[in-house]
């Protein structure tokens, strides 16, 4: 769901094709029948922005028919903690959860509290609460006590209560005027899924952006998490909820981030407001058990990574040379900032903004008014050009003598130029070695970086002013490789990996410290050069190792294959089937055992109870597995670290042509919307049908990579949009004709595909088309077309500021647009 | 003459990803096909042909969506190669059919005769193109530039004695798994081509994935036509010659 694996991860649909012909009944659904519909046993076609709807009705299905798995549930989940008093549902306030601020458009989560516990740091500010990626174990309370629980799951506070209630009215009746699914085929995917977990038997969701990119799509996968606790599939062979990524290390870019508000390894980054100091931020990120509880052993580490022997306790380890954020600095938001020119400089590398973000437009004229721009790619892409060729020059809204940005094109390295890692979706890092020296002033993105900073640091050497100091300490010494002064990326590797006293490469993260001592430039990285050898250049082939492979690449955190593993055995440490043991107690050894490294303390008994005093994973009890949580549970209900509410809720997308027939809340009240010119919104019935983007096999992603090879480019030549015939009877499209889709941000032009598999649907007692939009295009290359980005507006989830392409409004007429 | 070796295509996994035929052109250095939206589903490249050797057939029917990778045929009884009348098609040691792209002078004879349209002339060039089975690969042991891309073993490559005891499973597999429509196109050594040295798994019939139902070697009668010529000949020569002897 939300996925289109076969088309979009064609080289890991692979494992599904396997696993399909061992017997695995593969279910698809999608708005669109694709390649990933064609190779399944089933497809649901389903109204694009409906899918919590779905999912919450498979959560009703499974409470209301007692088929959750109930040892699992009650032992791993916090489905018997009570929560505090005053929390009221979304079926008590009629969409929205308690503690709602409508003036400040955002939530206080006080109310959502575990009863009994100290509230979590006032959620005053959208800027100031860690989220998303940014959030390690959930701000659980400084107060080590466990919560109060309910084992019989009967208290009617209990989160398993909670559950029940709120998911109530999701029924299969709601499916089929939600979702457009009708009601045989949503019973019939519910129960396969029921049927296929438990003991014996565990059920795997795949999702990618198609759950994302929504304005509530952090809730999509919230409730995927919901539905694989209770059936018992996480931590578990076969299990899980698996994020199929958007790019090659995408899954990388956010463990050594690319986001602003996290550092390395999911830390926080430090913000003004509550964490200028380290003791502060020691405070504010330390948890009173599990893995967070040595946060200051992590932070510190990096710092020393970072800043080497200038790095000291007197200094706190330089904590101080690390920015502050001071509010919101994510890409739409600086996008705007941009547009109001209190930005200056840009870096643009492995992205093409210009046709790649939602509301092209708006991303265009925001670059014109920078005083400096530099693009690296393998090719001059629209984001490198917009400023001589772009839609705004040839429609004269903009002239290029007027645009004052100075464009700096640099010509950069493929990944067969250069020697480096990508992190997959399974969390794994695989090494690839350069195949050939890139040519000419072709250059990789660690050249780039690396000589920057030398030269940087060179035009500051001798420098007194404080301010250059953190440039200045900067461990920046990795040894060079010839013809180009290349900086050798296994000694990246190897400081990521991090050393200790000694000066050797650290096995695991357990040995981190925090005085000091160790250098580690990404804590879940530890380990991955262990025994200093590269050990994500591993390939020894599957047939020549166990079913688990651990020596093929590297898997953080400690070469765990499966998260959460301690979850395969029951509380007692014994797999709950002979067909699915995975990690087990082994009582004579005193040690957990298995087919993968067990993700759980090693000696830890399955019958320990923490006594005062015990830190870290000894203050979890033996039989709670998940151990990123200060609860050591599977969190059904999530008190803290999401911004729209702790359960998963339907909301329609910021732009439908539905009301929301569940609740009066109609859309994420927590969603972030910026009405501004050019941003413009749609109201009401002027635009009927629903638009959703998505990939090709055939393209890379905003095009860079594809429309400019005759031999990707041939494959699927132009724009195209995606019609149903009755869609195209409707508005007098043809197949192979042209058709202009419209939506309040602009006009776009593409050539028609009519087809059945674009089938419509029955919503709400009416047909309801949908128009697909594949998104690569650009106005470059040997293939060009309009971009479908252009034609949607910003309107974001507030939890990670993701963009809505994946449901929206607009309307189709024949013929191409007006010049 | 070492084992024959060939390619089973089993369309039943494909996931029409075209990884074969971006493979193909890049080890072969074949261009573009030229960049045309056909608008026929998701195939763009529209046919087999000097500059597509390798080429994905996208077929929509109702509730489900076909794809096959279809390439030249290396039949058993070539008639390609039977008609080229300067040797520069030939059958090579692994029993596949190669054109010789120095040797070939664009007589373009071998077109018409493929029974299937697989080898084409290009028109820049005037000489005849098409799959060589990756015969440079297969020199150096590697198996074809598709085979070796096709990430869910759709197109499998060896000896194809191997391959066509894997495909009778295969279709027994499916069969048993009520996929009745399951069927092996060219395995028949008794067909119309003496079997194809690359052959297919489908799940309908070959009229619906563009392939002739019943292929026949396009020279399969030219003995028989000489012999009726020569025959014909000889009657005319015979009544020329009776003409003129009844005058003296």
């Amino acid at each position: 769901m939300g996925s289109n694996m076969a088309e979009c991860h064609p080289v890991g649909f692979q494992w599904v094709m396997e696993a399909k012909a061992r017997g695995a009944r593969i279910i698809h659904v999608d708005p669109r029948f694709t390649r990933t519909s064609a190779m399944s046993d089933a497809f649901v076609p389903i109204r694009a922005g409906s899918d919590i709807a779905f999912l919450g009705a498979i959560v009703n299905h499974i409470l209301s028919n007692g088929r959750e798995f109930r040892e699992y549930v009650a032992a791993y989940t916090n489905a018997s903690t009570i929560v505090g008093e005053h929390f009221r549902d979304t079926e008590d306030l009629d969409g929205l959860f308690s503690g709602w601020d409508r003036e400040a458009g955002q939530y206080d989560m006080e109310t959502w509290q575990y009863a009994g516990t100290p509230t979590a740091p006032s959620a005053a500010h959208r800027e100031e609460t860690p989220t998303g990626e940014a959030f390690g174990y959930g701000a659980m309370a400084e107060d080590p006590q466990p919560p109060a629980t309910d084992p019989t799951l009967e208290h009617p506070r209990c989160v398993f209560q909670i559950l029940k209630r709120h998911f109530s009215r999701y029924t299969p009746q709601v499916v089929a005027e939600v979702c457009g699914v009708p009601t045989e085929q949503f019973l019939e995917v519910a129960e396969a899924l029921c049927d296929n977990s438990g003991r014996e038997r565990t059920s795997a969701i795949c999702y990618s952006v198609g759950w994302t990119q929504h304005s509530v799509g952090v809730q999509y996968i919230r409730t995927a998490a919901i539905i694989q606790l209770l059936l018992g599939n996480m931590g578990r062979p076969g299990g899980g909820v698996m994020a199929l990524r958007g790019h090659a290390s995408i899954q990388g870019s956010t463990d050594i981030p690319t986001l602003y508000n996290i550092l390395p390894g999911y830390q926080p980054m430090p913000h003004a407001a509550t964490t200028p100091s380290l003791a502060q931020y020691l405070a504010e990120n330390t948890a009173p058990a599990g893995v967070w509880a040595d946060a200051g052993a992590y932070i510190v580490s990096l710092l020393k990574a970072w800043f080497g022997d200038a790095a000291t306790v007197g200094n706190d380890f330089c904590y101080g040379h690390l920015p502050l954020i001071s509010g919101d600095h994510s890409t739409y938001r600086t996008t705007l900032d941009m547009a109001d020119g209190k930005v200056q400089g840009f870096f643009v590398m492995g992205e093409n903004p210009a046709v790649g973000s939602a509301n092209g437009k708006l991303h265009r004229l925001a670059m014109s008014k920078l005083d400096w721009l530099v693009v690296r790619d393998l090719v001059e892409i629209e984001t490198a050009s917009f400023w001589k060729d772009g839609p705004e020059i040839d429609g004269g809204e903009l002239r290029t003598e007027e645009i004052a940005t100075e464009v700096f094109f640099l010509p950069a390295a493929a990944h067969t130029e250069k020697d480096g890692s990508f992190t997959q979706t399974q969390r794994m890092l695989q090494w690839h070695h350069k195949a050939v020296e890139p040519r000419g002033d072709c250059r990789s993105e660690l050249w780039f970086y690396w000589h920057l900073g030398r030269i940087i640091r060179e035009k500051l050497a001798g420098s007194t002013e404080a301010r250059d100091r953190p440039v200045l300490d900067l461990t920046w010494d990795y040894p060079l490789v010839a013809p180009h002064d290349e900086p050798d990326a296994e000694a990246v590797l190897r400081e990521i990996n991090g050393v200790g006293r000694d000066g050797r490469a650290l096995a695991s993260f357990a040995e981190l410290a925090d005085d000091g001592s160790t250098a580690c430039g990404c804590w879940i990285y530890c380990g991955c050069y262990a025994d200093e050898v590269n050990q994500t250049a591993r390939r020894r082939p599957g047939r020549e190792q166990s079913w688990v492979a651990p020596e093929w690449g590297w898997a953080w955190p400690a070469n765990r294959r499966i998260l959460y593993n301690r979850a395969s055995a029951d509380p007692a440490g014994k797999p709950w089937s002979e067909r699915k043991a995975y990690v087990w107690w082994d009582e004579e050894a005193r040690r957990w055992t298995g087919h993968d490294v067990p993700d759980f303390l090693a000696d830890l008994p399955p019958d320990h109870v923490p006594s005062e005093g015990d830190k870290g994973l000894r203050a979890l009890r033996g039989d709670e597995p998940f151990i990123v949580q200060a609860d050591g549970r599977g969190w059904l209900f999530a008190p803290n670290g999401l911004l729209d509410g702790p359960l998963p809720t339907h909301y329609e997308p910021h732009e439908s042509p539905f009301s929301n027939p569940l609740y009066g809340q109609q859309a994420n009240p927590a969603r972030l919307v910026f009405h501004r010119k050019g941003n413009r919104y749609a109201s009401g019935a002027e635009y009927p049908y629903v638009m959703t983007t998505y990939r090709l096999t055939e393209h890379h992603t905003a095009g860079g990579m594809s429309r400019f090879q005759a031999h990707l480019a041939e494959l699927q030549p132009e724009m195209f949009c995606e019609v149903s015939p009755q869609l195209a009877a409707e508005r007098g499209l043809t197949n192979g004709g042209w058709a202009t889709i419209t939506s309040p941000r602009t006009a776009i032009e593409a050539r028609v595909l009519v087809t059945d598999r674009m089938a419509p649907l029955t919503v709400q007692g009416r047909t309801l088309h949908q128009v697909g939009l594949p998104y690569h295009w650009g106005w470059k290359g040997l293939s060009t077309g309009d971009a479908a980005n252009d034609l949607f507006p910003l309107a974001l989830d507030p939890n990670v500021s993701i963009q809505e392409v994946k449901a929206s409004t607009c309307d189709i007429r024949p013929g191409r647009r007006s010049r | 003459m070492t084992t024959r070796m060939g390619f089973f295509t089993d369309t039943s996994v494909c996931i029409g990803c075209k990884a074969c035929e971006v493979a193909c052109k890049e080890w072969n250095d074949v261009p573009d096909d030229g960049l045309n939206f056909l608008a026929t589903s998701y195939d763009n490249t529209g046919a087999l042909s000097a500059d597509t050797w390798r080429h994905v057939a996208f077929v929509e029917q109702p509730g489900r969506w076909l794809m096959s990778s279809d390439v030249c045929k290396h039949c058993t009884h070539a008639a390609c190669l039977d008609v080229c009348p300067t040797g520069a098609l030939f059958r090579t040691e692994f029993d596949t059919v190669v054109v010789q792209s120095d040797v070939c002078n664009g007589c373009g004879y071998c077109v018409p005769a493929c029974p299937f349209g697989v080898i084409d002339k290009r028109e820049p060039d005037g000489r005849a193109w098409k799959c060589t089975l990756c015969y440079d690969r297969l020199k150096s042991d590697l198996e074809p530039a598709c085979a070796k891309a096709c990430p869910t073993d759709s197109i499998q490559f060896g000896p194809l004695d191997e391959l066509r005891e894997r495909a009778a499973t295969r279709v027994g597999v499916l069969r048993e798994a009520g996929v009745v429509d399951a069927r092996l196109y060219g395995a028949d050594e008794n067909d119309g081509v003496g079997g194809f040295g690359a052959f297919f798994l489908l799940l309908d019939d070959p009229e619906v994935y563009g392939l002739p139902p019943d292929p026949v070697v396009t020279t399969r009668d030219l003995p028989g036509m000489w012999r009726v010529s020569a025959g014909a000949a000889l009657a005319l020569a015979g009544a020329v010659a009776a003409a003129f002897a009844r005058r003296w």
